[in-house]
């Protein structure tokens, strides 16, 4: 079997013309995670560019409400660009100009990939071109903006459904026009090897700062880590320290859309099947004919019809567990943790923050909950606000 | 069934691709049958994904007219099973990994199930080959061993950018290689400026393979030049928009174009 696997998912289902070039990154990597001078580079750009370590704030007033568990929020949010897609972009970016890159292309769904890559493009000097699905420009147009602004490029996707799964394939089939001096950011836990172990790596700050806070807070390790799932990166990136940690329960949030039980869902893990698409052996939303269903979820950075290939092994060996949280539930925390907290989560965060709701209140007080605030919620106002029947504009 | 490496005995080989169910059944059928009598030597025969990521714009809109017109997979297979008796071109299918490796499968038998139920509907239907852009050879015993216990070539790709790869592929490869001519998807380009003769070498140097060039070919000065340098020619995208232009009626303009191209690689 190939490189990349965790159990039988992942792999590099890749056109041949790709190959040399994710074996070139895959040495590239390899190289630079254990190079010092790599490694303080990047540190020194989370510290003092993206803002890391981001808090993990006591939620009391919210924790205190829901009766049960205690509540921590992992402020991701607060991160430089707005979510955890800065972590992984701007190594990236960096590696990609460590291998002598001068241009990035990326696809972005919520539209915050795109401009976190933007955004590391801009201050490491790469040209960047951004695909995005053409019904998410729509949807985002405020972050297609700041793109441009940062100096991006952005080519709205017209092809199948015009979202993230398109953004993906057209980002794809431009990496095999252009290879030579170009890098493709993926954006999240998935695609061929080496992207899913190295972006996991670069996510994987969330849990060793999780881990590190809560000791420093409460002594001990947490007893629930929830966050949302889409593609699965900000998950795997809250979750990967405590793998090894049996007593720590991980929990996915995935986007059930208008339910699981209608084809208007995202929720892959519960709607789909083992299949073979974006360079992966993982669970996709498909047809008995294995053609890829058209996904949909109120959060565009959820609207994806697979899921990245380490959740799929997580969820094999029931080492995660991965729930379905439908749109309603999610606008509905939306609202709660913005009037109970003062935080305005993004709308892909209120899925995990919605599951959390059903659950503290059936936990025990000494109970210890963290949730993964992924990114910041003025991106969806506007569209939260046409979704309760408010017709304001970005 | 008829065998793919016979196909290229009779000197060079014209390769045309069709996606099936564009805009019909019905017409694909015809057109398949034309290009066998225009004298082509393999036909491809497309199954229309929902998101063919190796294709350019034109053979990913007859993937979605052929879907949104309601072929399935098992429709092709009928149609498949009905040309192989009525023709004895070779065909090959051409469609992705998951359309093969999740066909009927189901959560409980997972898909290996998938694979050997499609490669063995795809033999008893008389296709002697399977082409899948978006696996290469890391991957390809998903798919090699199964096709061989059902006595189905399982087609390698080589591209501009295989380089030190080009040897360990060929090795392995059965019915014939799939040289991919140019960076990027499929689509007629106006120029080829890989140097193709020396892909081909790197094979022979260890392989009597057939090889076959493939993508951005839409000319007969084109395919006559690449013919030149190779065993054969495969051209999709121009047949592809003969059938956009025509619809229903596009077997004609096909033979037609089927023909030119064949008489420009004759004695290359």
């Amino acid at each position: 079997m190939s490189k990349g696997r965790f159990g039988i998912h992942g792999g590099q289902y890749i056109p041949e013309t790709l190959m040399n070039a994710v074996i070139e990154l895959e040495e590239a990597y390899n190289h630079y995670k254990n190079d010092p001078e790599f490694n303080a580079e990047l540190e020194k750009l989370f510290n003092e560019y993206v803002g890391r370590p981001s808090l993990l704030y006591y939620a009391e007033k919210m924790s205190k409400d829901l009766g049960g568990a205690k509540i921590y929020l992992k402020r991701e949010d607060l991160n430089h660009s707005g979510a955890h897609k800065i972590n992984n972009a701007i190594a990236q970016v960096l590696l990609a100009k460590k291998m002598g890159k001068t241009r990035v292309i990326a696809e972005t769904g919520a539209g915050q990939h795109g401009v976190a890559t933007a955004t590391a493009a801009a201050l490491l000097g790469l040209e960047c071109e951004v695909y995005m699905g053409e019904e998410d420009t729509k949807r985002q147009a405020l972050n297609v903006y700041k793109m441009k602004l940062l100096g991006a490029k952005v080519h709205p996707v017209t092809s199948g459904t015009a979202t993230l799964k398109d953004a993906v394939s057209e980002t794809m089939r431009e990496w095999t026009n252009r290879i030579a001096d170009t890098h493709y950011v993926l954006g999240s836990v998935m695609g061929p090897h080496p992207f899913p172990t190295m972006i996991r790596d670069f996510q994987a700050v969330i849990s060793k700062e999780i881990k590190e806070q809560c000791l420093a807070k409460e002594g001990r390790l947490p007893d629930y880590v929830l966050a949302c799932v889409g593609g699965g990166s900000n998950a795997i990136g809250a979750f990967y320290h405590f793998i090894e940690d049996k007593d720590v329960r991980l929990i996915g949030c995935e986007a059930a859309g208008r339910g699981v039980d209608t084809f208007e869902t995202a929720a892959t893990m519960a709607t789909g099947r083992l299949g073979i698409f974006h360079g992966m052996k993982s669970y996709f939303c498909q047809d008995e004919f294995g053609q890829i269903a058209p996904v949909y979820s109120i959060s565009a950075g959820l609207d994806y019809p697979g899921v990245g290939p380490e959740h799929a092994w997580l969820h094999d060996t029931g080492r995660a567990e991965y729930v379905p949280v439908t749109d309603d539930e999610a606008v509905e925390a939306f609202e709660y943790l913005s009037r109970t907290e003062g935080i305005i989560p993004a709308i892909e965060s209120a899925h995990a923050i919605a599951y959390a709701m059903k659950l503290a209140p059936t936990l025990d007080k000494n109970k210890i909950m963290v949730i993964n605030v992924s990114g910041r919620g003025d991106k969806d106002c506007a569209a939260i606000a046409r979704y309760r029947g408010e017709d304001i504009h970005d | 069934m008829t065998k793919i490496k016979d196909a290229f005995a009779k000197g060079k080989a014209f390769i045309p691709f069709v996606t099936c169910g564009d805009p019909d059944l019905e017409t694909t059928e015809a057109i398949v049958k034309a290009m066998a009598e225009a004298g082509a030597d393999i036909i491809e025969l497309g199954i229309p994904f929902s998101d063919p990521t190796a294709e350019g714009p034109v053979i990913q809109a007859a993937n979605i007219r052929a879907l949104s017109g309601g072929v399935t997979t098992d429709k092709v297979f009928e149609l498949a099973a009905k040309l192989s008796k009525e023709i004895d071109v070779p065909l090959v299918f051409m469609t992705y990994a998951n359309v093969v490796y999740s066909y009927h499968s189901n959560k409980e038998t997972g898909v290996e199930g998938g694979t050997e139920k499609f490669v063995k509907r795809m033999a008893e239907c008389g296709v002697s080959g399977l082409i899948l852009p978006d696996v290469p050879y890391e991957e390809k015993d998903d798919f090699a061993p199964v096709c061989r216990k059902y006595g189905v070539d399982f087609i390698s790709l080589i591209a501009p950018t295989s380089h030190d790869r080009i040897r360990m592929i060929a090795k392995e490869a059965e019915g014939f290689v799939y040289c991919v001519s140019s960076l990027g998807v499929t689509g007629v380009r106006s120029k080829i400026t890989t140097d193709i003769g020396a892909m081909v070498r790197e094979v022979r140097s260890v392989s009597d393979i057939p090889v076959a060039i493939g993508f951005g070919i839409s000319t007969p000065e084109q395919a006559a030049e690449m013919a030149g340098l190779s065993d054969g020619v495969i051209v999709g995208s121009a047949i592809v928009k003969l059938v956009e232009a025509n619809g229903r009626d596009a077997a004609a303009s096909v033979a037609d174009y089927v023909r030119s191209m064949k008489a420009a690689i004759e004695d290359k």
